[in-house]
């Protein structure tokens, strides 16, 4: 059975296509087909995040425009073997996302992978909403901040009444995955609280990703964070949240503070 | 408790709080509008063509604004009107 899912936001910059390929890799590592989808047409950028910038040939809009055929414009992880990549253009724009050309791509991918996952991007318009338009579910990535989380309530409400299943009167399942949590500054009142964000958006929880320095880490070189550092914090957050978009159901670890000296210490001599 | 105290000693207030109530107040009024027609769009669509039916103005010089106080709003219309209006409005009849 295939599932189509949209890692959305709304407001840009909190973390939708880390999110994306954590996602992706940490799906294909337990055994599943995935294909990553970068919808962020112009400015593209999972290519990047996943290391496979210099082997774009063809992308999503070649596709939707018949240019190419799909097994032409997936690429395939050096890494790991079930998954794939499909790029955006970096030329075209997002006009180019016709929703008859993006539904028959969608149905095709639908009929070769377990995951379709659509790194949706920043914005309310044509991508965006190209992005969520056949989703199955949906990722909200929010990060603890004012901006983010009104951004969220709004795409919520696109993807109740925008999507194709909320037009049939069916559901988008959806998912708060919050990231960039600073657990000391929520610690002092300085940063709204995992249920101050659960309670004003009303919508499940599928993880909590604290605020590392792995995260810039993986970009850098061009690997997904769940391959980069596995055992870090970040890793085993989208490790856990992957485990549940499969239906486990695993405990939510919150961040904690770091205490102690010892702590302190031992965490400078480790990085 | 002892980062409330904390706080305390350095007199500090945590803004968190102050979000959250924010949020709460401007999504309960975003939710509610979401699907509606936008209402200045359409005040100020009636109001210039009812003022136009009697006078000559320029479109452009008509601004609708809503205030949104706690207790009451204010609807603020500004219509810039050329002097010479009652000429013109004969010279049209």
């Amino acid at each position: 059975m295939s599932k189509v899912l949209v890692v959305t936001s709304g407001k840009g910059g909190v973390g939708k296509t880390t999110t994306t390929a954590a996602l992706g890799a940490a799906l294909a590592q337990r055994g599943d087909k995935v294909v990553v989808v970068d919808f962020d047409v112009g400015l593209r950028n999972l290519d990047l995040v996943m290391g496979a910038e210099r082997r774009v040939v063809f992308d999503l809009i070649n596709v939707v425009q018949g240019v190419a055929k799909l097994p032409q414009a997936l690429i395939r992880d050096k890494r790991l073997e079930n998954l794939w990549l499909l790029p955006a253009s970096q030329t075209r724009d997002k006009d180019a996302l016709t929703e008859e050309g993006v539904g028959k791509v969608i149905a095709e991918l639908r009929s070769r992978f377990d995951w379709v996952i659509c790194d949706s991007p920043a914005g309310i318009e044509r991508g965006a909403s190209m992005a969520m338009r056949f989703a199955d579910e949906a990722v909200i990535v929010t990060n603890p901040e004012v901006s983010s989380v009104r951004d969220s309530d709004r795409i919520i409400g696109m993807l109740d009444s925008k999507t194709v299943r909320a037009e049939k009167g069916e559901r988008v399942e959806k998912h708060i995955l919050i990231t960039r949590y600073d657990p000391s500054r929520a610690a002092r009142g300085e940063m709204l609280t995992i249920d101050d964000i659960l309670e004003i958006l009303a919508t499940p929880l599928l993880g909590i990703i604290p605020e590392s320095q792995d995260v810039l880490k993986a970009s850098n070189v061009g690997t997904p964070v769940t391959l980069s550092n596995a055992d870090g914090a970040p890793a085993r957050a989208y490790i856990d949240a992957a485990k549940r978009l499969c239906g486990e159901n695993v405990t939510m670890h919150v961040p904690a503070e770091r205490r102690g000296l010892m702590d302190r210490l031992l965490r400078r001599r480790a990085a | 408790m002892s980062m409330g105290l904390l706080r305390l000693l350095r007199g500090k207030k945590a803004s968190a709080p102050v979000a959250r109530e924010r949020l709460q107040i401007l999504l309960a009024h975003e939710r509610g509008m979401r699907g509606q027609p936008d209402l200045l769009g359409v005040l100020r669509e009636e109001i210039l063509a009812v003022v136009s039916k009697h006078v000559m103005l320029d479109p452009t010089k008509v601004i609708v604004r809503l205030e949104r106080g706690d207790e009451v709003s204010t609807l603020e219309v500004d219509i810039e009107v050329p002097n010479d209006f009652e000429r013109k409005r004969v010279a049209v009849a």
